[in-house]
């Protein structure tokens, strides 16, 4: 019901049915204006649920907005604004809301208690993850996403200064007008539609002026400083290391197309002060749940602040005096107060509606909203007609944030509840509420006071002038559980009772982090912030134990839940990862290349040619090409490091496994690095184009790890070396020119042509190509006569297409990436597929390039017996010789005879390859003994496709053993 | 937005002990010497950015024979000018620095993140910066900066 009729509304669906509310409002508001009570199901029983709050601590009004993918689940109604046109479902219900079939669980509750379902659905065993939990899980739930991509936006991003203050209650806007006119560097977030905190929702006066006036002209006084940062709707989510924090925010204003819905920010501060202020606790009386029951001081929300009156004939039920504002603003409102009840027997209430103090509510009824509650009074039970009961157990400060880096809270026995413990997050001060200060003076003096400390940290000048306001006493005598028959909620959102938590304590579960996994109390999104800590003064009453004693589970980030997707954002398709692409990217795709992953860079996988209908055809007449004429091939990704300095030579030494020192200017040299560990890192060439100066060459994959390793080394193991070291990856367009005719080719694009013995192989050195400087090395991946010619990255495109259109007139052509590989496996050339971080030298057959005369990385660790023990797997040849030819990467290697299981597993596959050059399926493995076994057949069995073939165990080097093509 | 060409970019890194010889002859050459950590300056003819430790882009032909690696970059870098009065609002979508005016000044410049890439940022104006990313990466410096761009247009 309204107070007043609104000037401006909108209309919005609930359940499909049309509504109207004014724009900006709560649904919820909008929905109690309307008569709505129920509005959700519960999670378990499928109770009728309705409004209990107003914020972002709401347990039940958890609804669906929005169709299809675009659809948001377990949104507060609490939380989201009205709009034209906005369409909000219920959840957890089917057919309906008022329908709902599962609702049969309540009538079941006597069996369904905690663990219920643990206890009954163990046998069969399997049964449990096939049956059981499918159909409990789907009786049992909040909202469901839609299994669709989400094509809204999202956005992240990042926020700094000296002070964030987080909450713009009484506490946050005082702390933020002392801060800000001192001149400090202010972010305050709140995530209320508008600042101003309980100053918005309440009767209360602040110098002679009404709290949300004052409130606003400090929003217009700080919203004029160039030093402060107003971040409204955006809640702080979470406290990290180092003045961190993360927070959601809700992009204000209409949704449009390429607008982000949220904004996952990182802020980093460096001082905060935590304003959260409190969240009021139900009393777990019986039947505490119906549609229609709130919390006191949401009840006064609507009515001050949105002109709603949740309800016709309103009770009023609490243990402490600000209980009593409900009540008075209720009727000063014009909304009738059927009684207020008050637990505590030594209070003296003066009021025009019927008061019952020492008395407690210990019945209600209704089913679908509340109709009418039973109370106990003076050893009397007494029935009021009521719609509407606002409730309050008293007021738990917001410690959420201060627990996030694992200190638990402090009880206080005078507001029965926990306060921050101090110095529980480095750099963040309570201050109001949230540190157990509850009148409204106190949060304003709070609020300025630990301001005004921060500011002076800062080196500032603070001026405090705090204003007049309301200091009411508080006055509370906890109650948490009344007696009765009847469930007695505590934990709404996951339907957890008083009965369920003396369940556990009965079990023995009676640590409270027990308790929790054994209920579910403070699970899922509520993550008990508002159920805490009635759960744990419940847990203590049933072992005997006081509340402190009995502790708390601890408040885990984030404080509201946060979309995976504002977390992802900008992380939906490209924006995944970085794109890196190669000079020859626009021109291999130009030729109908598929482009495929190679880490960040994308490579051509082959270049099919009219005719040719798989990748196979292509592939080989790629590999034909590089045997018997040229190929040419973009070899930029590989990682490329220019190292200078009088110590260029030492360094190569120190991180390969092989001698650089003793290589002649103008030559290269294939080497081995090592991990600390004595594991392969990586291996490459080093040219050495000067005295001091060397250019390294890594693998695709380790360029990023390499580099990394060659820092640590220079800044931390070896400080003494002097050498630099620059990535030259991106500076230099690098292709290989392979097969016989690669220096034919090779001339047609140098200003000089090189004769036969000008550059034999190993031979690095500058060249001219076009009047442009380039290098050359003469260095081979498949075996065969080969080049790489580099030139700056600007010319890649342009000599790439020369390259090729030279190649293709001469009998070759491009080559991708299968020709490649197979050029490299019919050689036996290693690549990650088999230094995959587990191999040693001694494995791959190359120990004896760990030089004996100087020392390197990981030269030691190589030589520990298990790492050069004979029964280790060591790479070996494979060549299919049974009627099955295909063999199989990640295949496992048995004996012939042995059974193809786990425990006779011999060794395993890393590469294959057919090679047309000689007609056979070949594979690249490691086999126990595998170099003493050359000539033996065994069997590679591949589980997961379902292949088997019989293999020859052979040296990994298939063709042209003696390596006579590539010097030739 | 708008693509930055620099004809030459070398990367200086000097050798122990020559840091400060190798800033007078960089500075006999270009009429810049080394620039502070954080820093890049600039004058007519060349330019001189803070890369890291021990190490500084130089825009200009400059030889340091002895006295530090030179090492050519020219073609390594993809450049990006951002300029407008939202630019510190997109950028703080996507670099995790303070650079808004008074903490990072016109000539202050930061190796960092820019999304998923490491990159060198440096302001040259009051609403302007550049951004340098790897070649090969340019076309997703674009796309990033772009959808940042957006979505605070959208705002």
């Amino acid at each position: 019901m309204r107070l007043q009729a609104p000037e401006n509304t909108v209309g919005f669906t609930f359940d499909g049915q049309r509504y109207r509310g004014v724009p900006g409002e709560p649904v919820a508001a909008a929905l109690l204006a309307a008569g709505v009570r129920l509005v959700a199901r519960s999670f378990k029983y499928h109770r009728p649920r309705g409004i209990m709050s107003a914020g972002s601590e709401e347990q039940n009004a958890l609804v669906t907005v929005g169709r299809g993918a675009q659809a948001e689940p377990n949104v507060r109604a609490t939380m989201l604004e009205v709009a034209e046109g906005l369409e909000v479902f219920s959840q957890n219900a089917w057919p309906s809301l008022k329908h709902d079939v599962m609702a049969v669980n309540d009538l079941a509750s006597p069996f369904l208690g905690a663990g219920f379902y643990y206890k009954t659905f163990m046998w069969p065993k399997p049964f449990w993850e096939k049956l059981y939990e499918p159909v409990i899980r789907r009786a049992a739930g909040l909202g469901g996403l839609s299994g669709q991509p989400n094509k809204d936006r999202y956005e992240k991003a990042f926020a700094f200064c000296d002070l964030l203050i987080i909450g713009a209650g009484p506490a946050g806007l005082m702390a933020a007008l002392t801060a800000g006119r001192a001149g400090a560097d202010v972010i305050l977030a709140d995530e209320d539609t508008a600042m101003g905190g309980r100053l918005l929702r309440e009767v209360e006066d602040i110098d002679g002026q009404p709290g949300a006036d004052w409130a606003a002209d400090a929003v217009a006084e700080l919203a004029g400083m160039q030093n402060v940062r107003l971040m409204t709707r955006t809640t702080v989510t979470g406290a990290y290391d180092q003045g961190t924090f993360g927070a959601l925010e809700r992009v204000a204003g209409p949704r449009q197309a390429r607008k982000p819905l949220e904004c996952f920010w990182r802020i980093v501060a460096k001082h905060a002060i935590l304003c959260a202020g409190a969240l009021e606790r139900p009393i777990a009386f019986p039947n505490n749940d119906r549609p229609g029951i709130m919390m006191a001081a949401a009840v006064r929300a609507y009515v001050n602040r949105w002109g709603v009156a949740p309800g016709k004939t309103v009770t009023v039920f609490g243990n402490h005096d600000d209980a009593h504002r409900t009540a008075h603003d209720l009727v000063a409102a014009g909304v009738k107060v059927a009684a207020l009840i008050d637990s505590r027997d030594d209070v003296e209430i003066k009021a025009d509606f019927p008061v019952y103090t020492g008395a407690q509510v210990i019945g209600t009824k209704g089913r679908h909203a509340l109709e009418s509650i039973a109370i106990s009074h003076g050893g009397e039970t007494r029935e009021i007609r009521t719609d509407c009961l606002a409730m309050s157990g008293g007021w738990n400060p917001s410690v959420h944030l201060t627990c996030h880096m694992n200190r638990r809270p402090t009880w206080r026995e005078e507001i029965a509840s926990f306060v921050p413990t101090p110095e529980a997050v480095p750099g963040l001060m309570p201050a109001g509420a949230c540190n157990g200060a509850f009148s409204t003076a106190a949060c304003l003096q709070e609020g300025a006071a630990v301001a005004a400390d921060l500011a002076r940290d800062l080196g500032l000048k603070p001026k405090v002038t705090v204003p007049v306001a309301d200091d009411g006493a508080y006055r509370i005598t906890p109650l948490w559980a009344v007696p009765g028959k009847g469930r007695k909620w505590v934990d709404f959102q996951n339907d957890v009772h008083v009965k369920d938590i003396k369940l556990a304590a009965q079990e023995n579960f009676c640590s409270v982090e027990h308790m929790k996994r054994y209920t579910t109390q403070g699970m899922a999104p509520d993550q008990g912030k508002s159920s805490n800590v009635l759960a744990l003064a419940v847990l203590a009453d049933a072992t005997g134990r006081g509340i402190s004693e009995t502790g708390t589970t601890t408040f885990r980030p984030p404080f509201v839940p946060v979309s995976i997707a504002s977390m992802g954002a900008g992380s939906q398709g490209k924006g995944f990862a970085p794109e890196r692409l190669t000079t020859s990217h626009n021109a291999s795709v130009a030729r109908g290349a598929p482009m495929i992953e190679a880490g960040l860079w994308y490579r051509p996988s082959y270049f099919p040619r009219q005719g040719e209908t798989h990748w196979r055809q292509s592939c080989d007449r790629e590999v034909g090409h590089v045997r018997n004429a040229v190929g040419v091939c973009d070899v930029s990704t590989l990682g490329k490091i220019d190292i200078q300095g009088p110590d260029a030579a030492g360094l190569l030494d120190f991180v390969y496994t092989n001698m650089f020192s003793t290589l002649k200017v103008g030559r290269a040299r294939y080497g081995l690095m090592l991990r600390e560990d004595g594991h392969v890192m990586d291996d490459g060439t080093a040219a050495r184009f000067g005295e001091q100066h060397f250019v390294m060459t890594t693998t695709t994959a380790a360029a990023g790890q390499v580099m990394r390793h060659l820092e640590f080394v220079l800044q931390v193991l070896r400080p003494d070396l002097d050498a630099r070291i620059m990535s030259v990856t991106e500076q230099w367009a690098q292709f290989a020119l392979a097969g016989p005719y690669s220096r034919t080719l090779l001339n047609t694009v140098l200003d000089d042509p090189i004769g036969g013995s000008d550059w034999p192989s190993m031979a690095c050195g500058d060249v001219q190509v076009a009047g442009v400087t380039g290098r050359l090395f003469r260095i081979s991946f498949s075996g065969e006569h080969a080049y790489e010619l580099a030139v700056p990255a600007r010319y890649g495109d342009s000599l790439f297409r020369l390259l090729v259109a030279q190649a293709e007139s001469l009998g070759g052509g491009a080559y991708g990436m299968e020709a490649l590989n197979v050029l490299r496996i019919e050689k036996g050339f290693i690549t990650h597929a088999e230094i995959h971080g587990r191999t040693t030298a001694y494995d791959i057959g190359m120990e004896r390039m760990i030089s004996r005369k100087k020392d390197c990385i990981g030269q030691s660790a190589a030589t520990r017996p298990g790492l050069v023990d004979q029964d280790r797997d060591q790479l070996v040849g494979l060549k299919a010789v049974g009627a099955v030819k295909q063999l199989t990467a990640g295949a496992f290697l048995f004996e012939q005879a042995a059974a193809p299981v786990r425990v006779n597993a011999q060794g395993y596959t890393t590469s294959v390859a057919y090679s047309p050059t000689l007609d056979a399926g070949l594979a690249l493995g490691f086999l126990k003994r595998g170099r003493a076994r050359h000539g033996e057949v065994i069997r590679m069995v591949d589980h997961l496709r379902e292949i088997e073939a019989m293999v020859e165990v052979c040296d990994p080097v298939f063709f042209d053993p003696d390596g006579g093509r590539a010097r030739g | 937005m708008t693509e930055v060409t620099l004809d030459r970019i070398m990367s200086a890194a000097p050798f122990a002990g020559l840091t400060k010889p190798a800033s007078a002859a960089l500075k006999e050459q270009i009429g810049l010497g080394l620039s502070a950590p954080g820093r890049a300056i600039s004058n007519r003819r060349a330019r001189v950015i803070w890369a890291g430790q021990r190490m500084w882009l130089v825009a200009a032909d400059v030889a340091l024979d002895g006295l530090a690696a030179v090492t050519d970059q020219s073609d390594a870098w993809a450049i990006l000018r951002i300029e407008g009065p939202g630019v510190v609002d997109v950028l703080a979508r996507l670099v995790p620095i303070d650079l808004r005016a008074d903490h990072f000044k016109g000539g202050h410049t930061a190796r960092t993140m820019l999304g998923h890439m490491s990159v060198g940022i440096t302001r040259v104006g009051a609403q302007a910066f550049e951004v340098m990313a790897m070649r090969s990466m340019a076309a997703t410096l674009v796309h990033e900066l772009q959808s940042a761009a957006e979505n605070v247009a959208a705002r």
